[in-house]
């Protein structure tokens, strides 16, 4: 299935990249088996979706936590704890 | 109710008038978060965050009488001293003003998708969350 993932601020600088389209293996349908797919990508994704990095997420652009479902066409997005206000 | 995310700054006393008329509104307590120290630049997630202050307003609307609020979040280029957050709260006595303007703000601290990134003399750093603002916006649960 394809998913839309986003990546905001240090994550996204690390990454070099801000969006993209990923079709995701069968079986990758939680955010957190999502997260252990990027990790998988190597290289700076290995470091930068690390166990102690300490990230969160959202799909469809609501906060979710890791066991939240991913399904076809949702929007998922990493990024590092808030910091506004 | 309003909500914007904007670059351009905002004027508190225009933003109080605005609030609704209503003559049942006895209190108006606000809050103005400043830039502290050094420049520095704010992103954001276009869509979820008006999404996600709306959800913390609506959940402080559960709790609290709340008949009106006003959230204004700047994002982009900022410096020393610029405003950043507005939230006001109008409602019919204090207490609900109060305390639903303090529970907007320290869930904003913790759900709404900003992140800031100041320019130190180093260079560009990525400011880091505070187990501080997950332990105030943790009170109110």
């Amino acid at each position: 299935m394809k998913v839309k993932v986003l990546y905001f601020a240090s994550l996204r600088e690390k990454l070099g990249r801000d969006a993209e389209e990923l079709e995701l293996p069968a079986g990758v349908a939680t955010v957190a088996a999502l997260r252990i797919h990027l990790r998988g990508r190597g290289g700076v994704f290995e470091s930068s979706f690390a166990e102690k990095i300490l990230l969160r997420a959202a799909v469809n652009q609501d906060m979710v936590q890791p066991a939240a479902a991913v399904k076809a066409g949702d929007e998922v997005a990493f990024f590092p704890p808030v910091t506004g206000g | 109710m309003k909500i914007a995310v904007q670059k351009e700054d905002f004027d508190l006393s225009r933003e109080i008038k605005a609030l609704s008329g209503n003559p049942r509104i006895g209190a108006v307590a606000s809050f103005i978060g400043l830039v502290r120290d050094v420049a520095m630049t704010l992103e954001h997630y276009p869509g979820m965050t008006e999404r996600a202050i709306t959800q913390i307003v609506e959940q402080a609307k559960s709790r609290w009488q709340v008949m009106d609020c006003t959230v204004i979040h700047r994002y982009g280029a900022l410096e020393p001293n610029d405003q950043i957050v507005l939230v006001a709260v109008a409602s019919a006595h204090r207490g609900d003003a109060f305390a639903a303007c303090e529970f907007i703000m320290d869930y904003l601290k913790t759900q709404a998708p900003f992140w800031k990134q100041e320019q130190t003399p180093e260079g560009a750093r990525w400011v880091e969350a505070k187990a501080a603002d997950d332990k105030a916006a943790e009170r109110w649960q």
